[in-house]
């Protein structure tokens, strides 16, 4: 479960408050939905979720299960479960798709205490989970995102959750830059890894996401706070009528 | 061309000190005519504005400063590539620990023996490309390579190679003061790979020249690291016929001083050069300074030249790149590509570039670009999130910086023994 309390964030760098008591809970197994004008401090959540720097949170908490998930580095993060689905994800020349990967998978399980995987039974994993991405072995061998569409790009991010295995994803407008048969795509692998336990918090503007994975919980997010929370019609009613209604009824 | 006394007088005690060793006709005329141009020059000193990066000063002084052995249990490199193996221990060519000097469509004999014959075809070769790259920049560590070396091999290249040469340096002597020169001449249609690893000397002054006729091929992968006192200076001479090819790359790891130069005249048309280098400096235990200076000479119609310089600098390493394309009249369609940057893992190190351009020709292509920058944090950010140690994703990124250089290493095999030595000596450096 990840459990956001009043968290109030800044830049390091100016003196700008980006999230203002942000509070939300996302119990095990469940997909929430958060959608918000452009500037309401969306992707600033999922990077201090997340542990990337020029951030400065100034108040509240975050935890998963329980864990304290602000004090740790952003690779202890991830060990401990926590993904994100970048909005931009970002090209590596000259290191190659699969060795990133590998690196991943093994660099958590060691963390962790585990086995690493061997490279035998990694290839034998990723091939499967990549096919059902529609992700062919070029792009495996490919730097990573080097060269990659929009699409792939995106695919990708989707490979790497599905190998990595979290309990908690956050996804950053995963559907930006997608076609109506990617998204479909994208949407299907997310859908894959909902096993009653995986919790998903998921970034969009848009409601066509969100006919493709089920959210449980929507929230309304605007100038760093959740300013009202429902259920998937609310997504409806922000795709008729926009922030515009929402935004004078809190003020 | 004008040389002012003050400049000729500081390393007078060297020069007066050299005496051109005696042999075969053409190999003392040679060796002569380098020690006249080397006087009329005078060694380079701080002053020179092409040693404005880098000090010539122990690589021109009376005696090598002495180089301490390092003791290390590491594998050579290339060692599991199927070549033949020319030894030379402490700048000396040992036949008893070297493979036979036999390979079809390959020639391959000591200089000591060439220069001994009154006649040779390396004549053609020896000091003459050397010569040729005098201009217009000096060169004077070469000439005085010309004038005194009796080591190297001489190799001639009449068609495919069936394996590499490798040219291994062993040290056993913590004083030798080298000189090697080599000569490649491929003959039309010839095509061999040139392999150079290990510690030379102390101090090492290394001619390399190489002629390729037309549609002929050169590879060149060399190693320079295992010595972390290593003072060497590496000139590269190459003349470029019609179609013909040739590929360059270095692998510089430690050592305190290394300047690698490398001049390329390209003189037939639809020819192709690259030179490529990455180089790797931790100033922490012994001082780091690798410099790489190129010239290429386009002179004719269609040719290409590649130059990718990869530098990963820290704890007051410096690097130093000075690389130059010159297009001369009538030399159209021109392509000429060179990229040089700097990593830097700390704000204590340097990394000093000149790239420059010097165009004649109205149809030609010619880009370059000089980069020097830190980690990107949001690749560190994007592999660390994935669960990445930094220390580890920092590895990563360093290999990713450098991937553009290793991958104008043609062989496979050879560019993968490259990668892993890096991979290593990255993994041994972690901060």
């Amino acid at each position: 479960m990840l459990k956001i309390e009043n968290l109030q964030v800044k830049l390091e760098e100016e003196d700008k408050q980006i999230l203002k008591g942000l509070s939300l809970t996302v119990p095990s197994g469940e997909v929430h939905a958060i959608m918000g004008p452009n500037g309401s401090g969306k992707s600033t959540m999922s990077y201090v979720l997340s542990g990337k720097g020029g951030y400065e949170v100034t108040g509240g908490s975050a935890t998963l299960d329980g864990v304290d998930l602000l004090a740790m580095e952003p690779e202890e993060r991830a060990a401990a479960g926590l993904f994100l689905a970048f909005q931009y994800p970002v090209e590596i020349p000259g290191v190659g798709n699969m060795t990133f990967l590998r690196t991943a998978v093994n660099s958590q399980r060691k963390s962790r205490g585990e086995d690493e995987m061997s490279a035998a039974e990694f290839l034998k994993v990723i091939r499967a989970k990549a096919k059902s991405l529609k992700i062919d072995a070029e792009m495996l061998k490919r730097p990573v995102n080097v060269g990659f569409s929009g699409g792939e790009k995106k695919r990708n991010e989707i490979l790497q959750m599905a190998m990595l295995e979290p309990k908690m994803c956050v996804l950053d407008e995963t559907d930006s830059g997608l076609d109506v048969d990617a998204m479909k795509l994208v949407a299907e692998g997310v859908n894959a890894l909902r096993d009653g336990k995986r919790s998903f918090l998921v970034i969009t503007h848009y409601q066509r996401l969100l006919d493709h994975i089920k959210p449980d919980v929507v929230h309304i997010m605007a100038d760093g706070r959740i300013i009202k929370s429902g259920g998937p019609e609310l997504a409806l009613e922000v795709e008729n009528n926009g922030y515009a209604d929402l935004l004078a009824e809190v003020a | 061309m004008a040389v002012s006394k003050a400049k000729s007088a500081a390393p007078d005690a060297r020069l007066a000190a050299i005496i051109s060793p005696v042999g075969g006709k053409w190999a003392s005329e040679a060796r002569k005519s380098a020690l006249t141009r080397l006087h009329d020059m005078g060694l380079p000193t701080r002053r020179d504005e092409y040693w404005k990066f880098t000090r010539p000063d122990e690589l021109t002084k009376a005696d090598a400063t002495p180089a301490t052995l390092l003791e290390t249990d590491e594998k050579p490199v290339f060692c599991d590539i199927d070549r033949l193996r020319l030894v030379f221990v402490d700048g000396v060519f040992d036949p008893d620990i070297s493979d036979q000097m036999a390979m079809e469509h390959v020639e391959i004999e000591p200089l000591a023996n060439a220069a001994e014959k009154d006649i040779h075809w390396a004549r053609d070769i020896y000091g003459v490309l050397e010569n040729s790259g005098q201009s217009p920049v000096n060169r004077p560590l070469a000439a005085l390579n010309t004038a005194t070396a009796t080591q190297g091999m001489v190799i001639r290249v009449t068609g495919k190679a069936p394996r590499p040469i490798c040219l291994h340096y062993v040290r056993t002597s913590e004083t030798a003061d080298a000189v090697v020169h080599h000569i490649v001449k491929v003959e039309a249609g010839g095509d061999v790979t040139l392999l150079e690893n290990g510690p030379a000397a102390a101090r090492i002054n290394k001619v390399l020249e190489v002629d390729i006729a037309d549609g002929g091929a050169f590879h060149h992968v060399r190693t320079q690291g295992r010595d972390h006192e290593r003072r060497a200076a590496a000139h590269i001479f190459a003349r470029l016929g019609t179609e013909s090819s040739f590929k360059s790359f270095s692998l510089t790891v430690n050592g305190a001083l290394t300047r690698n130069e490398c001049v390329i005249e390209i003189l037939g048309d639809n020819a192709h050069a690259t030179i490529a280098g990455a180089a790797v400096g931790d100033g922490k235990t012994h001082p780091f300074h690798q410099d790489d200076t190129v010239f290429i000479t386009h002179d004719a119609v269609n040719c290409e030249s590649r130059q990718v310089f990869k530098k990963v600098l820290r704890n007051g390493a410096t690097g130093v790149f000075q690389g130059k394309i010159l297009v001369k009249p009538g030399a159209q369609k021109t392509d000429g590509y060179q990229i040089s940057q700097g990593l830097m893992l700390d704000d204590d190190s340097q990394f000093l570039a000149k790239p420059e351009l010097e165009i004649y020709a109205d149809d030609v292509a010619c880009s370059h670009g000089s980069t020097v920058g830190a980690i990107d944090a949001d690749a560190l950010f994007y592999l660390m999130s994935r669960g990445i140690p930094r220390a580890q994703a920092t590895d990563l990124l360093v290999l990713s910086f450098l991937a553009a250089a290793l991958e104008e290493i043609e062989n496979e095999e050879i560019r993968k023994d490259i990668f892993g030595r890096l991979e290593a000596w990255i993994e041994r450096h972690r901060n």
